[in-house]
């Protein structure tokens, strides 16, 4: 019997097994597959970011130079003040022809004759015309500057700035671009000079919107976004951690509350241009606040980032395991304790986490900005929320949309400057988590 | 948190009050896109010469949306000034007049030319407005009947064109420079083609009769950009053959990547646009509320400044920018009916 008894137990083994084996081998398979596909999955992704990085980083970091003239500027009181009326008429101060000093500085710069208009004209156009407001602000401060030379570093035109970067083709008919030839031979001496070189850029951060690229800048829209952010962050996190709490913890479960909870995941899906026209309607129309101001679009934001926040911090409080609360309960807390002393911290991460995803979203806004008259050209800085300003995302779509090739680099370098906005707000974040974290 | 909840509504409350207090120092200006970067330099320049007032600001969003948002109302929670790249419409002026707008001064510019541009590799284009009509109207006139636009190449349109798949990107309808390109190239391409009168023959309603002229074909060979010219610019540099509308001084500014093509033989340029031989230009406009002169800080500073010979004249920085100055004399008259305060 042994000797039949082995061998059918070999032949009833043996397929037993390998219909076993089977089983494995396509459960290998299988998960060799998914893993192929989600690293697929990420490597696609990591790629595109490649991409899309590449072509912000190649395309922008030459904004971040600018290129520079200096001159030895001769404030000569003959053009300032001819008549000596500074003392009694500040005004002289301000209507004085500077771009008269520019002028003269460069044609004793170039070796030029002054009496060849076309010529003067075509080496003036190489200093951007800022250069007077800047030799303005100068003397107003500095009265006693009038009557002496002093080097004056001016911001090159955007055309100079482009062509000094190589950005313009030199190479096509002169009738065809926007720097002439005899301009390239300047340009080309006064960098051997040392007179004409690139510098660090710092206008891009300091200066507001300007219709001349060399003199544009964020500042004014980098502003605009940090009053909003504050703003957005002071109503939305109270309001939202203040609503999630009572709808979680504190409220019957009912048809009412479910109809608001349905309501809540509608409205963060609503397209954000919504906002902005419920924001012209009732922050602009109805209560009377100014157009264009970084309160009212904060207000907007608010209200767009609010669901967000709601929905972040439920889920939050969601996890905090019920033990917790039995425990509070059972050694006597109130309802009200139990929430402030003991989920609350535990859900601060998670509610943490969601806030700074609303704000990151609301940050990158331009839809609901349009209608309450924050997509515009703001040049002087806002001194409050109330006044007039503009934000990050609006200006590099405003940027986006100029017909100038120098700000093609701007557009880039602005969104590289959104950038690292996002990347400090989302650092905060996550240093604020590892304060709050606890593990039970 | 009942006390932080608290501090946010009075927060809103005070805000909101704070809104309503705040007198406005500031002119406020919407509307076209197109006027903008004129409108951009003169404020700047405004700024930087009146210290006393504060530097405008301009909104964008297109020619309608200004003058709806124009037409709001009267006082300082409705803005000043309106850019528009076309006359002011009756309804609109309608629309005003309800909302208690009516005195409106309208002050004009300047003129702005249209111009076709392709890729600058590309052979010089010599275009017609018939051409035009041909390759894009929706339906054309052949053997004396309407028939669905048949041409898939300029050359055969006409021989003297590239034999290249026609590839036209044109404004979308809500631009006001849509309504341009409507009215001189194809309207005009629809009367010298002679298809005018067979349309004419018809259909008897007239108004029926001009937008079959104006119907452009939608079997994708006519593309709508509704961004702006830097949108178009783009197309043009992926489809080499394409063939772009531009306004003159987004073309003068890439005139290194994009080949101008002339229209009834002419090169626009200022010169031909201000002679009125180039056909294809349109002027612009502001809008400006009389009842808000005297009011808001600057405004009537503001225009003047704007209709100055140094901003709008011919050797301004606004023709340097593109913009074809008004001719001497109806500069002279801009300024003389703005003073007068003469109203729409």
């Amino acid at each position: 019997m042994t000797e039949f008894a082995s061998p059918t137990a070999r032949v009833s083994t043996r397929p037993a097994a390998s219909r076993r084996d089977i089983g494995i081998k396509r459960r290998y398979a299988a998960e060799r597959r998914f893993r192929a596909f989600g690293f697929g999955a990420i490597a696609i992704g990591l790629f595109f970011l490649a991409v899309l990085l590449w072509s912000v980083v190649s395309k922008g970091y030459t904004a971040f130079q600018q290129t520079t003239i200096t001159l030895p500027i001769e404030f000569s009181e003959k053009v300032i003040d001819p008549k000596n009326e500074r003392a009694t008429d500040p005004k002289q101060l301000f209507t004085a022809n500077y771009p008269l000093l520019v002028r003269e500085a460069l044609v004793k710069q170039l070796g030029l004759d002054p009496a060849k208009r076309p010529l003067v004209k075509q080496a003036t156009d190489m200093v951007s015309a800022s250069a007077r407001s800047q030799l303005r602000d100068i003397v107003v401060a500095d009265p006693t500057v009038i009557g002496k030379t002093i080097p004056v570093t001016l911001l090159a035109d955007a055309n100079i700035d482009s062509a000094f970067k190589g950005q313009i083709d030199l190479t096509v008919d002169e009738a065809r671009r926007k720097v002439k030839d005899e301009q390239v031979a300047w340009m080309n001496t006064l960098a051997e000079e040392g007179v004409l070189k690139k510098s660090f850029n710092t206008g891009i951060f300091t200066f507001g919107a300007s219709s001349r690229p060399e003199a544009a800048g964020v500042g004014v829209a980098l502003l605009g976004s940090l009053y909003m952010m504050l703003i957005v962050l002071v109503l939305s996190l109270p309001i939202g951690v203040a609503a999630s709490i009572y709808l979680e913890e504190f409220a019957p479960k009912n048809r009412l509350t479910d109809l608001i909870e349905v309501n809540i995941n509608n409205l963060a899906a609503v397209p954000s241009i919504v906002y902005g026209l419920l924001g012209l309607a009732v922050f602009i129309n109805f209560w009377g606040m100014p157009r264009s101001a970084a309160l009212v679009g904060a207000f907007v934001l608010t209200l767009m980032t609010l669901p967000t926040i709601i929905i972040a911090t439920r889920a939050a409080l969601k996890a905090v395991p019920p033990s917790i609360r039995s425990a509070a309960l059972g050694l006597g807390a109130s309802k009200m304790q139990t929430v402030f002393h003991h989920v609350l911290p535990l859900a601060m991460p998670g509610i943490l986490t969601g806030t700074i995803i609303g704000l990151a979203h609301a940050l990158g806004e331009t839809a609901p900005l349009l209608l309450i008259g924050m997509v515009a050209f703001v040049v002087d800085f806002p001194g409050s929320p109330l006044e007039p300003s503009t934000a990050l995302p609006v200006q590099i779509y405003m940027w986006a949309n100029e017909a100038e090739r120098a700000f093609v680099e701007r557009t880039s370098g602005a969104i590289i400057i959104l950038l690292i906005f996002l990347i400090f707000m989302n650092l905060g974040a996550i240093l604020l988590r590892r304060r709050f974290e606890r593990r039970w | 948190m009942k006390a932080l909840k608290f501090t946010a509504a009075a927060l809103v409350a005070s805000a909101a009050f704070a809104g309503v207090a705040a007198a406005r120092d500031q002119i406020q200006v919407a509307g076209s896109s197109t006027v903008l970067p004129y409108a951009k330099i003169v404020a700047e320049n405004f700024g930087e010469t009146f210290p006393d007032f504060k530097t405008p600001v301009i909104e964008s969003g297109g020619s309608s949306a200004g003058l709806k948002e124009f037409c709001k109302g009267v006082g300082e929670d409705t803005i000043d000034i309106a850019n528009s790249s076309r006359k002011i419409k009756d309804s609109e002026v309608e629309a005003c007049k309800a909302a208690g707008v009516t005195e409106i001064q309208e002050v004009k510019i300047g003129y702005d030319g249209i111009v076709f541009a392709t890729d600058a590799g590309n052979a010089d284009l010599t275009l017609k407005p018939e051409h035009l009509y041909k390759a894009l109207a929706a339906e054309i006139v052949v053997d004396g009947k309407l028939v669905a636009n048949p041409y898939k190449k300029w050359s055969e349109v006409d021989a003297s064109l590239p034999d290249a798949e026609i590839a036209a990107y044109i404004p979308g309808e809500k631009h006001g420079t849509r309504e341009v390109f409507e009215e001189k190239i194809l309207a005009a391409g629809c009367k010298d083609s002679g298809a005018q009168d067979v349309i004419k023959a018809a259909v008897s309603d007239e108004k029926q009769q001009h937008s079959k002229c104006v119907a452009v074909r939608k079997d994708g060979m006519a593309v709508d950009i509704d961004g702006d010219y830097t949108e178009t610019l783009a197309r043009i540099a992926s489809n080499k053959n394409g063939i772009g509308v531009f306004g003159l001084s987004f073309f003068e500014n890439n005139a290194d990547k994009l080949k101008v093509a002339t229209v009834n033989g002419v090169v626009p340029s200022t010169e031909t646009i201000a002679s009125g031989e180039y056909p294809v230009s349109r002027p612009l406009f502001f809008y400006v509320k009389k009842a808000h002169i005297g009011v808001i800080p600057g405004l009537k500073e503001y225009v003047e400044f704007f209709v100055d010979d140094q901003m709008i004249g011919p050797d301004s920085p606004l023709a340097e920018y593109g913009l074809v100055a008004a001719p001497d004399a109806e500069r002279e008259e801009i300024r003389q009916s703005f003073e007068a305060g003469n109203l729409l």
